[in-house]
């Protein structure tokens, strides 16, 4: 048996209404906020970035996971957002976890898909028994041009997996995972672009619809399961119109969705999108619920993934004393927009 | 700071990112940062190496609205002397803590942080700062 030994997120703690945003730019906040289904976003601290949201996600999952991080071998690190171009994030996660110094690192890039990809990779080393665990992270902080549609929805949190095959120990088994990939640049930042592009309408039907509903049919084809077997489905959520208009087209009923479309509250987190979704969902399923993630990555993939929830979760839930992922999305201070360009730097270029 | 402190910043980082100081196993003193050898023992003193659990109380504080360079974007920003639940006292940056918010005695964690960087292009530096604990009593 492969899956999930223990997860944890983080979500930083300030928000900012799509209102407010929408001021700036003398938009209709309250018809963008419909339009997109994203009524609020994190931001980051001035003190925050990928490398400091994937430790403190890191931190959270290990101590679920009640494991001795130096058992750990491997640590990936899925972002766009990466603090340094060249110099890895998983390094600094692996330290700051007190990880041995004999492990594998590796920063994975795949839009916001490059944390799934790291799970499937954790998955491959356990199940080849080359370590006792792998930890996967999705973490960013992405940011919108001003003014573009990605500003009201670009925004920042991480998740982080650790990978198993004790049964004693896996709160969530993985009964498979499925790919689908193509060539297709919906996306896209080039080296030493500030901000990224986006093929405007072509990032709905060939790209997202497309690569995300093969991966769910690709999955459940793999597996002989079908919608009817799953209790909760999560999907990459770069708003809230395109999942659940993912669900429809699959037939899969809207509160099977709703648990884990975090969107509306945080926004985009990108890498972390999907992920943190799904630890919403491993929040509140009970022992074997069957869950249905498939994440997407611009450029273009998805990555879907069957979990089948285990007796162990109640435990390591109720004695982990974790944050969940409602405890984060809670704990928020709404920032104004003036404040919101100073966290995010946009001012930097008047200093 | 020039690209020839990153050493120093470097051998530090372990204590900077997880607290590890050191206790003297013979008379149980704790040291942030660690020592070689235990003041009060001296000779007779046997170090090693002791991970904080993070927590602790503010002792003091003060706010900087004049920060030096590597920090503007920072300010205002709060300092304070924290005092581990293990003993020892440390100075160290208070974040996700409003102005107004801040007293003696208010209950801290650590965190992770970006500490500074060195300008647009050299390193980054992250290690510890504290925050408040939500929900939790001044003891
Ligand atoms: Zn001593």
């Amino acid at each position: 048996m492969v899956g999930i030994v223990g997860y944890g997120i983080y979500i930083p703690r300030y928000r900012i209404k799509t209102e407010e945003i929408a001021r700036i730019w003398g938009a209709d906040g309250e018809r963008v906020a419909k339009g997109l289904l994203v009524e609020e976003k994190s931001v980051p601290g001035t003190d925050e970035d990928a490398a400091t949201m994937a430790v403190e996600a890191a931190r959270n999952s290990v101590t679920q996971a009640q494991i001795d991080p130096t058992e750990i071998g491997a640590v990936y690190c899925g972002s766009e957002s990466f603090p340094y171009a060249v110099k890895p994030t998983a390094t600094i996660v692996a330290q700051a976890i007190c990880a041995s110094e004999h492990i594998q690192c590796a920063d994975l890039e795949f839009a916001c898909k490059a944390g799934s990809a790291g799970i499937q990779i954790c998955m491959s080393h356990v199940i080849a028994k080359e370590m006792k665990y792998g930890m996967a992270i999705g973490t960013d902080c992405s940011q919108g041009k001003p003014r573009d549609a990605l500003e009201y929805s670009a925004s920042a949190g991480a998740a982080s997996f650790i990978i198993g095959d004790d049964s004693r120990e896996i709160i969530a088994e993985i009964e498979g995972t499925y790919s689908y990939t193509t060539d297709t640049p919906d996306f896209w930042r080039r080296e030493g672009s500030e901000f990224p592009r986006h093929g405007s309408r072509f990032t709905g039907e060939p790209a997202y619809f497309a690569h995300v509903i093969a991966g769910a049919k690709g999955i459940m084809k793999k597996l002989e399961l079908s919608v009817e077997d799953f209790n909760y489905a999560v999907f990459h959520m770069p708003n809230g119109k395109f999942p659940i208009k993912t669900g429809k087209t699959l037939g899969i009923p809207l509160d099977k969705v709703k648990p884990g479309l975090i969107v509306i509250r945080i926004g985009n987190t990108y890498s972390a999108s999907s992920l943190i979704g799904l630890c919403r969902i491993f929040d509140l399923a009970s022992p074997d619920e069957r869950i249905l993630c498939v994440s997407y990555g611009s450029g273009a993939g998805s990555d879907a993934f069957s979990f089948l929830m285990t007796e162990n979760i109640t435990e390591k839930r109720e004695n982990s004393g974790v944050p969940t992922v409602d405890d984060y999305i809670e704990d928020k201070e709404y920032i104004d927009y003036a404040l919101y360009a100073k966290h995010r730097r946009k001012i930097k270029k008047m200093m | 700071m020039s690209d020839r402190s990153v050493p120093l910043f470097w051998r530090k980082s372990k204590q900077m990112y997880n607290l590890i100081g050191s206790e003297c196993i013979t008379c149980g003193t704790r040291y942030f940062p660690g020592r070689r050898i235990c003041p009060q023992c001296r000779k007779e003193g046997q170090m090693h190496e002791f991970k904080f659990s993070g927590k602790g109380q503010v002792v003091t504080y003060s706010v900087v609205r004049d920060a030096p360079e590597g920090y503007e974007l920072e300010v205002p920003y709060i300092v304070a002397i924290v005092q581990l639940e293990e003993g020892p006292r440390l100075t160290t940056p208070i974040t996700y803590c409003d102005l107004d918010e801040i007293f003696i005695g208010m209950p801290v964690e650590a965190c992770f942080r970006k500490l500074r960087e060195a300008g647009d292009h050299g390193i980054i530096i992250y290690g510890y700062k504290f925050r408040p604990i939500k929900g939790a009593k001044p003891n």
